[in-house]
């Protein structure tokens, strides 16, 4: 059967396994900050840990701020749908 | 170097013309063939050139050549050779004549050395591209395709409007740099500002882009934006007030494309933020932010089109683009997995990859000129990136939950067109100077040293992590089928709406009139029916002797009341 053939990712294990080896990655990437000497132009970019922490902090009040839209924002699917147009679900687009 | 001097957008029209001829395998070899004699004739062409024209009492410029113009040249016809390979299994007719005539018009007005031939071409871009959506012959397409119309359309108007009050100015019509000051110079910045998406005027583009056909979308997506671009780049090149209107581009739709469900309405925000950065260098203007922006421009068409493609491979194979839907695609797609993940570390600007060579620039250039607030913006608008377009596009799509959908990789022509797209995406971050080489000014740059590419990588990596940890921690937003609402909501909610209510409430007060004239003409009738209804007072059977009777009375009144009076 096709359907249980058994990927890659499919295994709890190795998607731990991966995780693991890029917060290894990320921990490296840190410390080379102590060991490099960056040079810069910004008194910002002397900071340690400017990068990796603008990074992560960043994303994580992207993410919030985008979930705290949604409650703004979101609306149903066919919110702009008349009721008299029905959208077809998909189209060919060879055009035959 | 004489060479024909053939138009640039000339062999693109010829062979609209044929398309519309010819059929099947000729038809293929036709569209094949014509962006490679396109790029010898552009290669053939002197770098510096300018052929004019007399029209009635203008002397137009229909082409000129110069670095700027021909880097853009060489970048469309890339494009265009990609694109094309990409849609060669499309046999729908209306479908391949708009892909021409729209190439032909967007080399016409990159090449068009005055503003009435910039209008002409920015016209029939409008008119030819939006075949790419109605292509799609969806009710949904359809709508958008009029929306986009009208929208791209009014941006026509504004140029026009602006080009007739300069030529008033000036009595000249060279398109060159511009101040931005009077009529003239904010009609034709507001025009090129509703092509290139500027927050607020930015809705047609994530309205409509979605809707096209797989891909038609890659065609867009290469052309209309990048031409706004180079329109920016000649003529308002240095003017601040783009400065802030790319760091908001760049900043504001990220937020949505967290949150977006269509993969290719991602795509579309993501668009716009890599917009932002364009014209973020162009507005800084020194030599290193134009560099930087054009070179963003051209990476950015492979890039994002390579994930157009990949996106629309999904859609072609699948029949569905939206997040909620998909997932576990690498499994039986493994070739347009791998091609989405270089497109996604492309735009995310890993070192290695072309995103890095080109957006560096424009930040360097930004923290050179102490706009220190702008750098800190397009910092947070890179991680974002890679959040967004580098994670969330493959992420959903290809990993993530298994959808159970077992689509195979599409056919060989898409695999290759998006091979090519890799591979130079690929090519232009291992040595950046290919594309340094035909960048507009002299550039003394370097982007890999060792302080940059730690901190570009320490950057994304860490934004990376978040996103893990996010999804680890299950405070990652789920992708629920939705719309998030936009600027669009005034014209295709509020204004519909209001014409609704306006439309109800004049029918409510014709019908209040009607039933007032009908409830008197009703009341009236009532009279009548009173008096001269059955038994009523005036329609009574009289008799000739009571008549008399009465008449007798009456002259005798008479008689007597003529005695009281003598």
């Amino acid at each position: 059967m096709k359907q249980s053939k058994k990927y890659l990712l499919d295994d709890k294990n190795n998607v731990k396994r991966l995780i693991r080896i890029f917060f290894f990655f990320c921990a490296l990437l840190f410390v080379l900050d102590f060991i490099f000497h960056r040079h810069s132009t910004h008194p910002y970019e002397h900071l340690w840990g400017f990068y990796p922490m603008f990074g992560f902090i960043g994303c994580i009040a992207l993410v919030i701020v985008a979930k705290w839209l949604r409650t703004l924002l979101m609306r149903p699917e066919d919110y702009y749908r008349d009721e008299k147009q029905t959208g077809s679900k998909e189209p060919d687009d060879d055009g035959s | 170097m004489t060479a024909l001097e053939i138009p640039p957008f000339l062999p693109f029209l010829l062979a609209a013309i044929a398309c519309a001829f010819t059929r099947g395998r000729l038809t293929s070899f036709v569209v094949l063939a014509v962006p490679l004699i396109g790029a010898l004739n552009l290669y053939l062409m002197p770098t510096e050139y300018s052929r004019q024209l007399q029209i009635l009492s203008f002397e137009l410029a229909l082409v000129r050549v110069d670095k700027l113009s021909l880097m853009f040249g060489y970048l469309f016809h890339i494009a265009a050779f990609f694109s094309i390979i990409y849609c060669l299994h499309v046999k729908d007719r209306m479908h391949q004549i708009a892909c021409m005539v729209y190439l032909a018009s967007a080399l016409g007005a990159v090449f068009s050395g005055d503003l009435l031939s910039l209008l002409i071409f920015w016209e029939l871009m409008v008119i030819s591209s939006v075949f790419l959506i109605l292509a799609r012959r969806t009710p949904d397409a359809y709508s958008a395709g009029l929306r986009y119309f009208v929208y791209q359309f009014l941006s026509g108007l504004l140029l026009l409007i602006g080009t007739a009050l300069y030529f008033q100015q000036h009595q000249d019509l060279t398109f060159t740099l511009m101040e931005l000051e009077g009529a003239a110079a904010w009609f034709i910045f507001i025009a090129f500002g509703i092509k290139c998406a500027f927050p607020m005027l930015h809705s047609w583009l994530t309205d409509a882009y979605p809707e096209a056909t797989p891909g038609g979308s890659v065609f867009l997506s290469a052309l209309t934006t990048k031409v706004a671009v180079y329109t920016l780049a000649r003529g308002f090149a240095g003017s601040e007030i783009l400065v802030y209107i790319g760091a908001v581009m760049t900043c504001f739709p990220i937020f949505y494309a967290v949150i977006e469900n269509d993969l290719r309405r991602v795509l579309s925000y993501s668009l716009i933020n890599q917009l932002g950065f364009m014209v973020v260098g162009i507005g800084v203007g020194t030599e290193l932010a134009l560099n930087g922006a054009v070179s963003t421009a051209f990476n950015h068409v492979l890039y994002k089109g390579l994930l157009f493609m990949s996106m629309g491979a999904v859609l072609h194979m699948t029949g569905c683009i939206k997040a909620s839907e998909l997932g576990g695609l690498y499994k039986t797609m493994p070739k347009t997995t791998l091609l989405c993940v270089i497109g996604a570390a492309s735009i995310s600007a890993f070192p290695l990859f072309n995103g890095f060579v080109s957006k560096s620039m424009v930040i360097s250039a930004v923290l050179t000129e102490n706009y220190e607030w702008v750098w800190l913006t397009l910092i947070f608008a890179s991680a974002g990136v890679f959040h967004h377009a580098g994670i969330k596009i493959p992420y959903f799509a290809f990993f993530a939950k298994d959808s159970g959908l077992r689509s195979q990789d599409p056919p060989a022509n898409m695999l290759i067109a998006m091979a090519i797209a890799a591979a130079l995406c690929i090519a232009i971050g291992i040595y950046p100077n290919l594309l340094y080489q035909i960048l507009p000014y002299d550039l003394n740059y370097y982007p890999y040293d060792l302080s940059h590419v730690l901190a570009q990588t320490q950057l994304l990596c860490f934004a990376a992590l978040a996103f893990v940890w996010l999804n680890l921690k299950g405070i990652y937003p789920k992708e629920l089928p939705s719309v998030n609402l936009g600027p669009e909501w005034f014209y295709r909610k509020l204004m519909p709406s209001i014409w609704r209510k306006g439309n109800h409430m004049s029918q409510a007060a014709s019908a209040a009139a009607h039933q007032f004239i009908l409830n008197k003409i009703l009341a009236f009738m009532a009279l009548l029916e009173k008096y001269h209804g059955k038994d009523g007072i005036l329609s009574r059977n009289q008799s000739v002797g009571n008549l008399a009777l009465w008449v007798a009375i009456l002259l005798a009144c008479y008689l007597a009341l003529s005695f009281i009076g003598a």
